[in-house]
């Protein structure tokens, strides 16, 4: 488990490297002592509510805000003062920003023109360009003659014709509706393996990042809570707000009575493993879809449980959602619809269990 | 015709639509819509339509000898006089101030407007307020006062010795009169285009500038061609009434720099020549028509 993670990008130089890194508007935090190493060739999410800070985060990046601290390197050079022309990076913005009064040639030429790249070689490059994206045979539209799904695309040869070393999508999935998204996602993985270049995109939507990122950076109100892999942050998050965010889950209070055992709300012990100091109030993570049911005196001996009764069933088709309530909390248990197994009734009292890999200790 | 169509009489008894009654209903709310603009018609029709009537035909009158007007015998002669050498001088000096005018407006406002156009709501709104408190004051009383400005002993001429230039005699020169118009008419110019400058996505300035233009290319590729509707408003809002200006003019400038509007005057009043003021005034307005042609066809195809 790690809080902030500066593993696996050791020895080779950072593609984005923030070091202390704050913004203020006026009195307004808006990201708050960010440390932040992104690796070469990674495909990184920033991950977070509205207004959490990941926006300016990759504004900053993109040298379209200054950060009022701290230092910025990109591929070891501080970039935190320059102006965004001078930076090796481009942006994919959230709605586009498309230039209207241009055909789709022409905004993908952009960049190379105003760098001053040679004619021919802008033909060549734009329609490389063109056709990484699957946008052949439009070349000569207008933006607003273009689906939402088109633009996206634009927008994404308009910055990779520039050959950057980093390119920052905001999030670029988010005026899309849900099918368009979920085809996109997969295409935006594969393009970035294609063209191996350093993907940092920013969202609010979880299951985006958690499809699509090498790494995930979560932040709230300022602060980056957590980097790590999907999984890591899924599995073992570091605190009630990643964990909460991250997925649905069910957050037991506790607090640590020894680094292998912890006490519930309930005043029972159990088995939990952390290295938080004794008496440290935190929660037991529990995942709806590794909670196990069974009837209270059925639960197998390597298993811990809690007791309650059953509230309510919804169904879902591939899964059912069992809401048990106990009088201290509510848990949601997930389970495949198969045929057969341990099926109570509404009103029952059923456990709640689970193995102790199942769960993990976070702070409260 | 967005007027919600009305039952056509004769026909209430009609329970179920047919095509003959949606006809009949679309004719009826036309001949309302009609009707309920006559008022607006006849006023332009007899203050607008019949007097520019009555002024194209003197344009084609003969003067007399006792600065009377012939209307029998029509002709181009007071056309003719339009190549003289005076009158084409007062044609092209006036065609180059309007044109040096709306540049320097140009110039002035674009920033201004931009400015305006990137701040908050509150700030921007106040702006705009100051952009037209000018106009609570009367246009004549604001001429003389950049006649005192301008004067002998005024601001300007104080300013310039001061700073060692010498003394500077601004007023009766054509510099004067281009200040003034240029202060006039600046409002016109300002407010089209923060209109359309506002409406610019802002992000767009930041792609520009993420993919590599600098503040000025970002001006020339994406702003300016943007807002370009709010450029050839403005610019036409300014010409056109500069080309024909008289207050300012008369007030700011000289003998040496009779202007158009000073001279169909002069034709009209002292002259008493009123076939060339006729005429005169047609070729003004036929430039002027030229310009909003101009504007509609380019304001057309802008988006």
């Amino acid at each position: 488990m790690s809080d902030r993670g500066d593993h696996q990008v050791s020895e080779q130089i950072a593609a984005v490297k923030l070091t202390a890194i704050t913004k203020r508007f006026g009195s307004v935090v808006a990201v708050d002592n960010v440390d932040l190493e992104i690796a070469d060739g990674e495909f990184f999410a920033l991950l977070g509510p509205s207004g959490c800070g990941k926006t300016t985060t990759l504004r900053m990046v993109a040298g379209l805000e200054f950060p009022t601290e701290g230092s910025l390197k990109i591929f070891g050079d501080e970039a935190g003062t320059l102006p965004p022309n001078r930076r090796p990076v481009n942006t994919v913005f959230q709605d586009y920003a498309l230039f209207p009064h241009m055909t789709v040639e022409a905004n993908v030429a952009f960049g190379l023109k105003m760098q001053r790249v040679a004619k021919h070689e802008i033909t060549g490059r734009v329609q490389e360009a063109i056709s990484l994206v699957r946008l052949e045979g439009l070349e000569q539209r207008r933006s607003r003659q273009l689906s939402g799904g088109q633009r996206q695309r634009v927008a994404l040869a308009r910055a990779l014709v520039n050959r950057p070393k980093v390119l920052l999508l905001d999030e670029p999935l988010g005026a899309l509706d849900l099918k368009l998204r979920q085809e996109m996602q997969g295409e935006l993985k594969a393009l970035q393996r294609e063209v191996g270049i350093t993907f940092v995109f920013v969202t609010h939507d979880q299951e985006e990042a958690l499809t699509m990122a090498d790494r995930i950076g979560v932040m709230n109100e300022g602060e980056l809570l957590q980097v790590g892999t999907p999984a890591e942050i899924y599995e073992h998050p570091v605190n009630r707000f990643v964990a909460n965010f991250i997925g649905q889950t069910n957050l037991l209070d506790a607090s640590v009575v020894s680094n292998d055992t912890v006490c519930l709300a309930n005043g029972v012990h159990i088995p939990g493993k952390s290295d938080l100091p004794v008496g440290t109030r935190v929660a037991v993570c529990l995942r709806p879809e590794r909670a196990g049911m069974h009837p209270p005196e059925g639960v197998p001996a390597d298993q811990q449980s809690v007791v309650g009764r059953l509230e309510s069933v919804t169904y879902l088709g591939n899964a059912l959602v069992y809401t048990v309530v106990l009088d201290w909390v509510r848990l949601e248990v997930r389970r495949e619809n198969q045929p057969g197994g341990y099926r109570p009734h509404v009103g029952e009292e059923v456990a709640v269990s689970w193995t102790l890999d199942a769960i993990s200790v976070v702070r409260a | 015709m967005t007027m919600v169509a009305d039952r056509p009489e004769g026909l209430e008894e009609a329970s179920v639509a047919t095509p003959e009654f949606e006809k009949a209903a679309e004719r009826a709310a036309s001949r309302r819509g009609f009707l309920l603009s006559l008022p607006a018609y006849a006023y332009l029709v007899l203050f607008f339509a019949v007097p520019l009537g009555i002024v194209m035909m003197y344009s084609f009158a003969t003067r007399n000898r006792f600065g009377g007007t012939d209307l029998s015998g029509w002709n181009l002669n007071a056309y003719r006089k339009l190549g003289e050498p005076i009158v084409r001088d007062i044609l092209f000096r006036s065609l180059w101030l309007a044109i040096l005018t709306t540049l320097i407006c140009l110039v002035v406002a674009y920033p201004f407007a931009y400015f305006i156009a990137t701040r908050t709501p509150l700030i921007r709104n106040l702006m705009l307020v100051f952009v037209m408190i000018p106009f609570w004051t009367n246009f004549l009383v604001r001429n003389y006062a950049w006649r005192v400005l301008l004067g002998n002993d005024g601001l300007f001429t104080n300013i310039s010795e001061a700073l060692g230039l010498g003394e500077r005699e601004l007023l009766f020169t054509t510099s004067a009169v281009v200040i003034g118009l240029v202060y006039g008419f600046l409002p016109f110019m300002v407010l089209p285009l923060y209109a359309s400058i506002e409406r610019i996505d802002l992000s767009l300035v930041e792609a520009s500038r993420d993919l590599y233009a600098s503040g000025f290319q970002t001006f020339r590729r994406v702003l300016l061609p943007l807002s370009m509707p709010g450029v050839i408003a403005g610019s036409i809002l300014v010409f056109v009434p500069s080309l024909g200006a008289y207050v300012t003019p008369e007030i700011l400038g000289g003998a040496k720099t009779t202007l158009l509007g000073s001279y169909i005057v002069t034709q009209f009043l002292t002259a008493r020549n009123w076939p060339v003021g006729a005429s005169l005034s047609f070729v003004l307005m036929a430039v002027m028509l030229v310009a909003t042609l101009v504007y509609f066809r380019t304001g057309g195809r802008n988006l």
